[in-house]
């Protein structure tokens, strides 16, 4: 029963990863950018909610609620004014420049936050679990799972219901035209960064209420989103959320053998299906 | 080049100024190499901080400048060639400077397999992909008990003063081995840096070097003329890794302290990198040597302010790139047409006109 617990441990955990990738995977279905300071701001966004939490005395779920729109207007006002002055056909502009933003983040918030490991407290949740048969599951990760099937149902329901969504597909084709029929790329964007800030600060509270956290954890946790979004195939949410799951199960597997593989295995899985299926489980988009 | 127009043609790469630019380097260098005759033993281990930044930053403008392959992983090739030092010191009893060749060839060896990997991935996705591979060595080797595991481990006491050729300088200067040992990893930085910049010179004025361009600047027009990309891109960057790896535990040689976390630090060994060569100017051979002077002056400047002084350089870094993405060097050689290192081919001459009336 040990192998049941660990697996849905990590499917669970994989929820969470999924939750990272969303965002990521979002921006670069509409405008092949990949924003390198996407775990930073996952970080940001954390303490975003800890200050809240900590000053107002607000419980997290509230103070996500309240720090939403706020990133929102982060992130649409970053992809406004900065990242769009660095698209086009050079890979190297916004690469640089996002490295140099996540660069600038996580020391930002070493000065503002010192190096100091924290944790939004979300009381008796933390502790809280539910026994399905032979297996408890803890209700943050079961939450958190929910959550990222949650978005991805979102999403994908804005991106294929919605006049937005539709904007959306329109300018990931083919932006000139897009334009011509009245679409502003740059507000589009603007609009689909703002969005991805959105699911990065739920991803946000999950990472800041499951675990610790410190200033400088935002580069691995791009890296887990990256893993997911590869292994899941390019423009595919589901495949996401999959690829989330691989990187959970075989993190929770690495580390039931041995606790210092539990990284080391999700990056040789990620490794092995890159070799077995190039282009990710389940690819969508051509690129 | 058998066309019966090029007699009136000629391709070069020569500028006015460029044989004038390669004296005034000559006598720089044999100026450096002279540099611990008459300056402290603190300058000499900055010297050689400045020079092996420069070898690590030149490689990687080499990937991204020329080759158009970002990558976010060259910690990778730095902690596995100072890893491999390490191992050939304390395990195998080599003299360090022989284990700093096996170092080299280590992080050459590493990267065919990792080659495999990252090739798969395209721009941006290739940029993470080196990521994940250092991530990947990084973990490994802290598994290594034998040497030190997640702790890490320190070089035998003594080893850097027994290295080849450090009895001889202390000897002939009359001073003691570790100050000996500092002026022996200097001059081999120096050398490095020499042997590094004249590679990456002579290949951009090469064939092959045109054909990297040609495939950065247009891959499918590259390939209709017979530029094989996949090739010239590996060969690129199993280079940089050599020379990468060479560094890396040159720079261990004389820290003889190392971790996983310091040996792999993306802070120290990728974005510093990566700034020098932004601020420089990317694509050049120039921006890298004047990035790193404006790297060197900032760290003198802001040392005491922490991790300030990492976010100053990160929104200087921004700010180069979206307003003067040639770096430094780009605005100075814009205003005013001067190269150092000129790899640009100027068409020169006249067409006979006769021939043209003759041949269409």
């Amino acid at each position: 029963m040990n192998w049941l617990d660990t697996i849905i441990q990590g499917i669970l955990l994989g929820g969470l990863y999924a939750l990272f990738a969303a965002g990521l995977s979002l921006v670069f279905g509409i405008m092949r950018l990949v924003n390198l300071a996407h775990g930073d701001l996952i970080v940001l966004a954390a303490f975003l909610i800890l200050l809240l939490v900590s000053t107002l005395g607000l419980n997290p779920f509230i103070a996500a609620a309240v720090a939403l729109p706020m990133m929102f207007a982060l992130g649409w006002a970053l992809q406004f004014l900065v990242l769009n002055r660095t698209l086009g056909n050079d890979i190297l502009p916004p690469l640089l420049v996002t490295f140099g933003l996540s660069v600038v983040i996580q020391n930002g918030l070493l000065e503002g936050f010192s190096a100091d490991s924290r944790r939004i407290s979300a009381s008796a949740l933390e502790t809280a679990s539910l026994k399905i048969g032979p297996v408890s599951i803890g209700t943050m990760p079961l939450l958190t799972f929910l959550s990222a099937v949650g978005v991805i149902i979102a999403l994908n329901l804005v991106f294929y219901r919605t006049s937005l969504g539709r904007a959306f597909r329109a300018t990931s084709d083919d932006s000139a035209t897009a334009g011509l029929m009245g679409i502003r790329a740059e507000r589009i964007f603007a609009t689909a960064t703002g969005l991805a800030m959105m699911v990065v600060t739920i991803a946000a509270l999950y990472l800041g209420t499951r675990a610790n956290f410190d200033p400088t954890m935002g580069p691995a946790r791009l890296i887990y989103a990256f893993e997911a979004v590869i292994l899941g195939g390019l423009g595919s949410f589901w495949g996401t959320l999959a690829g989330g799951i691989i990187i959970g199960v075989a993190q929770t597997v690495g580390a039931a053998i041995n606790p210092e593989w539990q990284i080391l295995a999700g990056h040789i899985a990620f490794l092995v299906v890159l070799v077995v299926r190039p282009r990710g489980l389940f690819p969508r988009a051509v690129d | 080049m058998s066309d019966h127009l090029s007699s009136s043609w000629t391709v070069s790469a020569h500028t006015r100024g460029s044989s004038a630019s390669m004296l005034v380097i000559l006598a720089l260098v044999t100026l450096a190499v002279a540099a611990p005759l008459f300056v402290s033993r603190s300058v000499v281990q900055d010297l050689f901080f400045i020079l092996t930044m420069l070898v690590l930053a030149q490689c990687w403008n080499l990937l991204a400048g020329y080759a158009g392959l970002v990558s976010v992983g060259q910690q990778a090739f730095v902690g596995f060639g100072a890893y491999t030092m390490f191992a050939g010191v304390s395990l195998l009893g080599m003299d360090p400077m022989a284990a700093i060749m096996l170092g080299g060839l280590a992080a050459l060896a590493l990267s065919v397999p990792t080659a495999f990997f990252v090739f798969r991935l395209q721009g941006a996705y290739f940029a993470i992909g080196t990521w994940v591979i250092a991530e990947i060595v990084r973990l490994s080797l802290a598994q290594w008990k034998a040497l030190g595991g997640g702790t890490g481990t320190s070089l035998p006491s003594g080893a850097t003063r027994d290295m080849f050729g450090v009895r001889f300088v202390a000897d002939l200067l009359g001073m003691r081995g570790p100050q000996a040992a500092d002026i022996v990893c200097y001059w081999l930085a120096l050398l490095l840096a020499v042997v590094t910049i004249g590679s990456i010179y002579k290949l951009l004025r090469s064939k092959q070097g045109l054909g990297l361009a040609a495939v950065r600047d247009n891959r499918e027009a590259a390939c209709s003329v017979g530029v094989d990309p996949l090739w010239t891109k590996s060969f690129v960057y199993l280079v940089a890794a050599l020379a990468t790896g060479l560094t890396g535990a040159l720079i261990y040689v004389q820290k003889a302290r190392i971790s996983p976390d310091a040996a792999f630090s993306v802070p120290d060994w990728t974005a510093y990198v990566i700034f020098i060569a932004v601020i420089g100017g990317i694509g050049t051979i120039e921006g890298p040597i004047i990035g790193v002077i404006v790297f060197y002056i900032l760290q003198s400047l802001l040392a005491d302010y922490g991790s300030w002084y990492l976010l100053i350089l990160g929104l200087i870094g921004i700010l180069i790139m979206l307003f003067a993405p040639h770096g430094l060097w780009g605005l100075f050689a814009d205003r005013t047409g001067i190269q150092l290192f000129p790899v640009r081919r100027i068409l020169a001459g006249q067409p006979r006109t006769k021939d043209i009336k003759g041949s269409d």
